[in-house]
């Protein structure tokens, strides 16, 4: 019979804190659940109605009792709950500079594009030793990615952006799930992450492989001019999109003057609406913005952008993102 | 105790002397004992059926292949056992059967408040199984129990919209109740039955009811929604039209996890009855046990966001619904620690009800706590969607709901029918289940830590072993639930006759006799003691009573 | 072992209506321990009380407490169930406001007034048919009860009204009456009615400086009007049952079951169209008045 592990790889830097707090869980529950079943074997022995035992000065209330079993388990959920929401709190801020990953979940495959055009299907491929951001999007129903050995798991939705993120501490091979219910397919939606260094990773980056369509598909694709088979990167494909493929250059001018404002450096900053409300400009409101431009105005513009809805791709998104949010890294250095 | 013979007029006799007269008085009854057992009966057979999908599910999982079903045939299998058990059986089970039975008797009223009204919910809830059940013929829904947006609305295939009506109708059958049970408590007490002296189980069936009518009519205008996003494509979920389908979620849970009490707080009180009857004393902290299942209505209503900790709700809202979560561990852990201590100083008998009770409080203390495992956000991020989910809702669900139902339905059973069950195979079967159900769910937690996904027909290989050892598990708690169904089938002719009060226990209930008369009390009495009023020398007594050869 | 319970025996016990013999303590404990006496129900007379108290009430006045009870309970459900969209509701306008302020001019206010007006005085009348019932004048009660069934349907007149407006819009037609007739058509401009057709004009009537482009499906204008079509449509279904318990009542009142001491029905009738009532005064700003 071949092994079978008991307990999930660590490897990832969540790993080591989240086994942390669940074996103090474990421990504590060992306590209260270990503990408790052996009072009641033993009151069920001593007291059984053949045993002779006092049964006399029956007790049938006790306020000091009933708040020594109401105080203690609520100062000790209380500190799990703090512990586990510091916790909580790191695993949703991703630190700066980490290294963005674009995913868009189908059903049913995962489809994973890396800021240099490389494209992979069902599969991940992350350095170790460095922050990944995945920004994700769903084309059709709601997925989920999960790592179990990162112990990270992000519904993936459509019409908008989940993001989530983790540094990976072990080179190596792991499950890849889609753990919420997508359809008749969702066992198979699964594939591996493969962690490597950071130099195997630029090497594998520039390496050939596959041929990827923007949808997918697989094969009989002519290859890009510029970057041989692994494509456009992402910012140039943005770019050229932003140019030209949909023109929103016209309006959008970087001097300032165009019908639209200048979107340099928006991403990461708050803007102003017309009706005075500030907004986060992140990835979400991007993507509102093109395809539902009318539901959050900049003030100072008139509402006069038509919407883009339908005639953008998912793909086609992500690569206005990364576009759009390195005009923002360009003004920073 | 040789005669089999019952004592007359009770309320199962018939006095039709023809087949139609017969149907008449079973089918057009208004009489809440009858309802009860149609109920009953109704009720056990959605659970055997929603047994037999778990059944498939297992035998599938046995393998890591999907070598038996396709990954359709999977998927519709998995949301029939879960549409099943969660709408027409873990809902309306306790509260339907033995709440149906017991609430006026244990107050001291002749019916329900609304005796056409109960009547009418069955029948509310028999057009509602047909529609789940006309579905699953039909080809099956494969939604999942959960009829998540926009799969359910946009892109599955299969017959969500008759499933559907078949929820929303049986949602208005567990309103129908939970007005019944409401307005009954309140006014058709007896003279002298104030609230403090009610028993605890109408205490658990009246927080039971407060949930179900605020809740119900949430997920009934929720699903409606979905039926028309469905059927003209126009809606407020899809995000194709403009809409959010996180929202579809925030309405779902706002009901589906009050829904959890639903099924669990009547359990809650029949384990309170059981555990002072078997230990001949009056239940430790009465008044606790009584505000900790209003209290647990009452928080049940305000952590829904727990199921969405990965959905994309917000960090705020994460933690604020983590919090509150932790805050019912609270309630559920008084009541187990006032169980416990009610058994102190006790006359403890084994009976086979008592034996579920007990396996209760061990099964619901694992269950409990894995749910705190849950409720804080950063390790439910690595096990929502698993098995460990999976293990835990059923740690609570079976082994809470379920051994409580069948404890309280061997408690009363001499009640309901004037006979006893065989104390040998009751006591056989409720082991079989302990066993069987904990090794079916145990690796379930094992293999959930591991990262296994539920809702996988086919799953890496090294999670084999667990679910070998998990199928095999549920072989045995197969044959435990089946074994109870043919001995207290067999009881009805062959068991001894009960007498008014076999456990000698208190209660209005216990004061009529077995079965009860029709209409329960010639006179409406006047209680004038508190629900368990066990003389203070009473477990002194039955301990110095017991002579070998007397009942465990 | 079973002589427990003779320590706390009831003391006493309240015979059941039909049989209002005083017993004594002695006496009860056998009758209640046995079911050898015949319950004798069938037969009671209805004497001691009228013959709308049912058999397992010992006292009208619980009867009554009951009823009332189980309607109000009952209103909490059917609050729910507008509460579910009302949810709804409050989670977009928080989202859009602006979309769900320009939207609101798209709705027909004054017929929506009128309405309000029309359902208000509905009130008033149900709640003097309550009174005139409490005084026993039949035929003042039958007549209430008819004057709110015409003033229900004409509310149920003008939505109809206001609905096919939209419909006929989305066909191309100005009015409902064109619609139905077939007169000229004008060209499409709006279709407000969600589904594939939706079209949100680009109104240059409102005043509003930053009116929308023209705007299809897939946007947060159409989730106003679907949420304005299911809340009315769901209301309409409340007030065709409240109409036809409206009906039942003066059919009940005509036959002479309704007394002074017995008009729970028409009480808790009564409670039903106020709650309808009360779920449109909440309706019609949220969705009319928005902006």
């Amino acid at each position: 019979m071949r092994d079978f592990p008991l307990f999930p790889e660590q490897a990832s830097t969540f790993a080591g804190p989240v086994d942390a707090l669940y074996w103090t869980l474990v421990g504590l529950s060992l306590i209260f659940g270990g503990v408790l079943p052996f009072i009641i074997l033993y009151l069920m022995v001593r007291y059984h109605r053949s045993q002779k035992a006092d049964r006399t000065n029956q007790v049938h209330s006790s306020l000091p009792l009933e708040l020594t079993w109401t105080v203690i388990p609520l100062v000790l959920v209380l500190a799990v709950f703090f512990w586990g929401a510091f916790l909580y709190i790191e695993i949703r801020n991703p630190p700066d500079r980490s290294l963005e990953i674009y995913v868009i979940g189908k059903q049913w495959m995962w489809h994973v594009q890396h800021p240099n055009g490389k494209r992979e299907n069902n599969e991940l491929h992350v350095p170790i030793g460095q922050p990944v951001r995945l920004v994700m999007t769903s084309q059709d129903v709601i997925h989920s990615f999960y790592i179990p050995a990162f112990r990270v798991k992000q519904d993936v939705l459509p019409g908008r952006y989940t993001t989530m993120w983790f540094e990976a501490t072990e080179p190596g091979e792991y499950h890849l799930f889609c753990a919420e219910y997508c359809g008749t397919e969702h066992s198979l939606m699964v594939g591996r992450v493969v962690a490597m260094r950071m130099a195997d990773y630029e090497r594998w980056l520039t390496t050939p492989g596959e041929i990827i369509l923007p949808d997918g598909s697989t094969g009989g694709a002519v290859a890009s001019p510029l970057v041989g088979a692994i494509g456009d990167p992402m910012v140039l494909a943005g770019s050229q999109l932003f140019a030209t493929g949909l023109g929103c250059a016209s309006c959008h001018r970087n001097d300032g003057l165009g019908i639209g404002p200048n979107l340099e450096g928006i991403y990461g900053t708050e803007v102003r609406l017309d009706n005075g409300e500030l907004v986060f400009a992140d990835e979400n409101y991007l993507r509102e913005s093109i395809l539902n431009p009318a539901a959050k105005v900049a003030t100072g513009y008139a509402n006069v952008m038509p919407t883009y809805d339908g005639q953008v791709s998912e793909d086609q998104m992500n690569q206005l993102l990364a576009y759009l949010k390195s005009l923002g890294a360009a003004d920073a250095e | 105790m040789a005669t089999t013979a019952l004592p007359g007029h009770n309320y199962l006799q018939d006095d039709a002397s023809t087949v139609g007269a017969w149907f008449k008085s079973w089918f057009l009854t208004v009489d809440h004992k009858r309802i009860a057992l149609l109920y009953l009966l109704s009720i056990n057979v959605f659970f055997l059926l929603g047994g037999l999908a778990a059944t498939v599910i297992r035998v599938e999982l046995i393998t890591p292949q999907g070598d038996l079903l396709s990954a359709d045939l999977y998927n519709r299998a998995f949301t029939l056992h879960g549409i099943i058990m969660v709408f027409f059986f873990l809902i309306p089970g306790t509260p339907a059967v033995l709440g149906n039975f017991l609430v006026p008797l244990m107050i001291g009223a002749r019916d329900m408040a609304f005796p056409r009204l109960n009547l009418f919910s069955w029948y509310l809830y028999m057009a509602g199984g047909l529609f789940a059940l006309t579905a699953a013929i039909f080809g099956g829904v494969d939604t999942g129990w959960t009829f998540y947006t926009p799969f359910s609305s946009t892109y599955a295939n299969s017959n969500v919209i008759l499933t559907i009506a078949g929820a929303f109708i049986m949602g208005f059958s567990s309103i129908a109740t939970g007005v019944n049970f409401i307005v009954t408590i309140h006014t058709m007490r007896a003279p002298g039955m104030t609230w403090f002296r009610l028993p605890l189980f109408i205490w658990s069936s009246y927080a039971t009811s407060l949930i179900i009518v605020l809740a119900t009519p949430v997920v009934g205008i929720t699903l409606l929604l979905v039926a028309i996003e469905r059927i003209w494509g126009v809606g407020i979920f899809d995000p194709a039209l403009g809409g959010d389908p996180l929202l579809f979620q925030h309405l779902f849970w706002f009901y589906s996890h009050p829904a959890v009490y639903i099924m669990i707080l009547p359990g809650f009180g029949v384990i309170s009855e059981l555990i002072a009857a078997f230990s001949r004393k009056r239940v430790f902290g009465y008044e606790f046990i009584a505000f900790s299942s209003m209290a647990i209505a009452l928080l049940g209503f305000l952590v829904w966001g727990h199921h969405m900790f990965v959905s994309g709700q917000s960090v705020y809202a994460g933690l604020v619904f983590s919090f509150l979560t932790m805050l019912v561990a609270i309630p559920s852990a008084i009541k187990i620690f006032n169980w416990t201590a009610t058994l102190y100083k006790g006359s403890i008998s084994y009976r086979t009800p008592m034996l579920y009770a007990l396996g209760f409080m061990g099964l619901f203390v694992i269950g409990g706590l894995t749910g705190i495992f849950l409720g804080i956000v950063a390790i439910d991020i690595h096990v929502t969607d698993t098995y460990f989910v999976v293990a835990h809702f059923h740690y609570v669900m079976v082994g809470g709901a379920i051994m409580a139902y069948l404890g309280g339905i061997h408690y009363w059973w001499p009640k309901m029918t004037g006979r006893m069950y065989s104390e040998v195979w009751g006591g056989i079967s409720a082991l079989i289940i302990f066993v069987g159900f904990n090794m079916t769910f145990f690796p379930q937690f094992v293999v959930g830590y591991l990262g296994m996904p539920r809702r996988y027909h086919v799953y890496p290989e090294e999670f084999q072993v667990l679910h070998v050892l998990s199928s095999a598990g549920a072989t045995i708690l197969a044959i435990g639930f089946i074994i109870p169904i043919i001995y207290l089938t067999l009881s009805l002719w062959t068991g001894k006759e009960a007498g008014n009060n076999p456990w000698d226990a208190t209660g209005l209930e216990w004061q009529v006799s077995s079965p009860p008369p029709t209409h329960n009390f010639l006179e409406i009495p006047v209680v004038t003691t508190e629900a368990y009023a066990y003389a203070p020398d009473a477990a002194e007594q039955d301990a110095a009573n017991w002579r070998p050869g007397s009942p465990l | 072992m079973r002589r427990g319970r003779e320590a706390h025996p009831p003391a006493s016990r309240i015979p059941h209506p039909a049989a209002r013999i005083l017993v004594s303590k002695e006496k009860i404990l056998a009758t209640t321990t046995t079911t050898t006496s015949p319950h004798g129900h069938a037969d009671h007379g209805h004497a001691a009380h009228g013959p709308e108290l049912q058999h397992h009430f010992c006292t009208p006045a619980q009867q009554k407490e009951a009823a009332t009870l189980g309607m109000w309970v009952f209103l909490v459900t059917e609050v729910m169930l507008f509460g579910g969209i009302f949810m709804a509701y409050a989670v977009y306008r928080w989202a859009f406001p602006e979309v769900w302020a320009e939207a609101a001019y798209h709705l027909n206010t004054p017929l929506g007034t009128i309405n309000t007006v029309v359902l208000l005085v509905s009130s008033l009348t149900v709640a003097l048919a309550v009174s005139a019932a409490e005084a026993g004048k039949r035929t003042r009660v039958i007549q209430l009860l008819l004057v709110t069934m015409v003033l229900g349907v004409a509310f149920l007149g003008l939505k109809a009204y206001e609905y096919s407006e939209k419909f006929s819009h989305c066909a191309g037609y100005s009015t409902p009456a064109q619609w139905v007739g077939g007169g000229e058509q004008h060209a499409v401009y709006e279709c407000l009615v969600p589904g594939q057709a939706f079209l949100f004009p680009a109104d240059k009537t409102t005043g509003v400086s930053n009116a929308p482009t023209v705007a299809g499906q897939g946007t947060p204008y159409q989730l106003f009007f679907f949420l304005y079509f299911v809340a009315t449509s769901l209301h309409a279904v409340h007030m065709l049952i409240g109409l036809t318990i409206m009906g039942y009542l003066a059919f009940i009142t005509w036959r002479g079951v309704i007394t002074p001491t017995y008009f729970t029905p028409i009480e808790i009738g009564g409670l039903y169209w106020h709650l309808i009532d009360i779920v449109w005064v909440f309706l019609f700003p949220l969705f009319y008045l928005v902006h």
